[in-house]
């Protein structure tokens, strides 16, 4: 398992995660039986739509839906028990020990707050410092998302701010209150590619400088595994192959070879692209475990 | 096939104008596959949608557009109504959700008048890998990629020449993009097609299409053959960046961005 310091205890064990929904027409079973653990490394998650690898990111910060159960055998925070966390204890680790990216900025900023006020308001939710402090730390995280002028972004709304400023601004507000994880739910997908790449080397830069770890979850095989280290691949809520990014040519599920020759490519001829074939037994045999 | 000289479209008025095409011409064989790649806001829906037609009343849109030999007025003509059909992007924006399968199928058939209107629902439905089951759900009992089917279905009824693609697959998985691509291909095959096929994705564009435009900003940055985009060799310094970033993340390559204005 590829880990950036093997002596270290892992920022995150999940073990045998289960997340499921009562419905009025039966039990959905969400994500069924996932385990990995994180490091100071940068993980992807990939998978389709209705894989659970959204539900898996959400699960293991507690945002689970009203609904939504979640059992696992394990699931802890550099040692902390995350299953019988008291609402406290939640406060203090979301923010400030894990915290999350959604994908769309225009949904995930408070419209009515300028995009300063929430930046200052996510550090002085975990630190005791002042107004001025607050604010010189601010302009800081915002010059450090290369964020042209920080001044003027400081005041502006959300609307008043392009796609890709308001994903930086998120990932500003995530970083300041210097957290050990980030979850990052299809970042950029919203993104022109040139945009994306260019949000993306922020986020790549503070987590090699601070020495964190991320969970990027997306749909992008090709993206995942240009960007991160390790590779969990997701369908039907399990985790069908876990392998090194370096890898993944070599890639050994038949749902992982089938995602990446279904995509089409700059250099590839016109022939038909091979569709991938679904196998119900992909479903039945256990998840592959870290 | 088709000629687009010189187009414009203007929105608004005063000082709330906006030029979203300048200049934009065009030119596409019968039986092509053309491109219109760009991102977001450089103007490639808005062709599209300025040549089928749809901008007529909320545009000013000028120059010179000629669809197999017939000029283009103001006012489209019932049979470039007929010929030209359009699949867009979302496919559960564009169906009716309280029709179903069948009545959406059915509906250009009977606007234009076409004879034997079960036989064609029933055999559109075939044409796109549905089976006659389909015909009497509505599109939130179907899944994505089979909404797109109907889409393609509903283009495919009027017996068109040319089909406008709009991002036909960007809101679908990968595995059913693929699906969707495969059947793309073969029925411009079966039925001599004509495609004007608008993506922001360089490796759809050059998987379907034979030439392509590049568009930034309302205009068009270059025009090359296919062949040119799997040399990696396009000549404007903006469409080399667009390709190298669309070949995935490089951190290297990410510090040479540059800004085009």
């Amino acid at each position: 398992m590829a880990k950036s310091n093997p002596s270290e205890q892992p920022l995150l064990s999940v073990e045998d995660l289960h997340v499921t929904y009562d419905t009025p027409t039966g039990r959905v079973r969400a994500v069924s039986g996932v385990s990995f653990e994180l490091g100071r490394e940068k993980l992807g998650i990939v998978g389709e739509s209705g894989s659970g690898k959204s539900q898996t990111g959400r699960a293991i910060l507690g945002l689970i839906a009203t609904g939504g159960l979640v059992r696992a055998r394990r699931l802890a925070f550099k040692g902390t028990d995350l299953l019988t966390a008291n609402q406290r204890t939640w406060r203090r680790i979301r923010g400030s020990g894990i915290s999350m990216i959604m994908q769309d900025p225009k949904y995930s900023l408070n419209p009515v707050m300028t995009v300063g006020s929430q930046i200052q308001e996510a550090f002085r939710v975990h630190s005791k410092a002042s107004k001025k402090e607050a604010r010189a730390r601010t302009l800081d995280m915002l010059r450090a998302v290369k964020i042209r002028e920080p001044e003027r972004v400081y005041k502006s709304y959300p609307h008043e701010v392009s796609g890709g400023m308001g994903q930086r601004i998120m990932i500003a507000m995530m970083m300041i209150p210097e957290p050990d994880i980030i979850i990052a739910d299809e970042p950029t997908s919203a993104l022109d590619v040139t945009v994306q790449l260019q949000v993306l080397a922020v986020l790549d830069d503070m987590i090699r400088t601070r020495g964190m770890g991320l969970i990027f979850i997306s749909h992008d095989l090709n993206l995942i595994a240009s960007f991160c280290d390790r590779i969990l691949v997701m369908y039907g809520g399990k985790v069908v192959e876990q392998i090194a990014a370096a890898d993944l040519d070599n890639a050994k599920h038949p749902y992982t070879r089938g995602l990446l020759n279904c995509l089409p490519s700059l250099d590839g001829g016109q022939d038909d692209l091979p569709v991938l074939k679904r196998d119900p037994t992909w479903l039945e045999t256990p998840g592959t475990t870290a | 096939m088709i000629d687009i000289r010189g187009l414009d479209v203007v929105f608004g008025h005063g000082r709330h104008t906006f030029h979203a095409v300048r200049d934009v011409s065009l030119t596409v064989q019968r039986g092509q596959s053309f491109g219109l790649v760009g991102e977001s806001g450089s103007g490639k829906t808005t062709v599209l949608r300025a040549l089928a037609g749809l901008l007529n009343r909320v545009a000013r849109v000028s120059g010179e557009m000629t669809v197999a030999d017939e000029t283009l007025l103001q006012h489209r003509s019932k049979q470039f109504r007929r010929r030209v059909q359009m699949v867009f992007q979302d496919p559960f924006g564009s169906l009716h959700p309280r029709h179903t399968v069948d009545t959406i199928l059915a509906e250009p058939a009977r606007v234009h008048r076409l004879d034997r209107i079960n036989e064609r629902v029933v055999n559109s439905l075939e044409e796109v890998g549905l089976d006659a089951s389909f015909r009497f759900r509505y599109p939130h009992q179907i899944s994505g990629g089979q909404r797109q089917r109907v889409s393609i279905a509903r283009a495919l009824i009027t017996d068109p020449d040319i089909i406008l693609l709009d991002e036909p697959t960007s809101a679908l998985d990968v595995s059913v993009q693929a699906e969707v691509l495969n059947l793309l291909m073969r029925l411009k095959r079966e039925h001599g097609l004509t495609y004007i096929l608008v993506s922001h994705n360089l490796a759809v564009i050059a998987h379907m299409c034979e030439a392509l435009t590049v568009m930034q900003n309302g205009a068009v940055v270059e025009t090359m053959s296919v062949q040119q985009l799997r040399d990696h060799n396009p000549t404007r310094p903006y469409t080399r960046q667009l390709m190298t970033a669309s070949l995935g993340y490089d951190r290297a390559a990410i510090d040479a961005f540059e800004e085009f204005d």
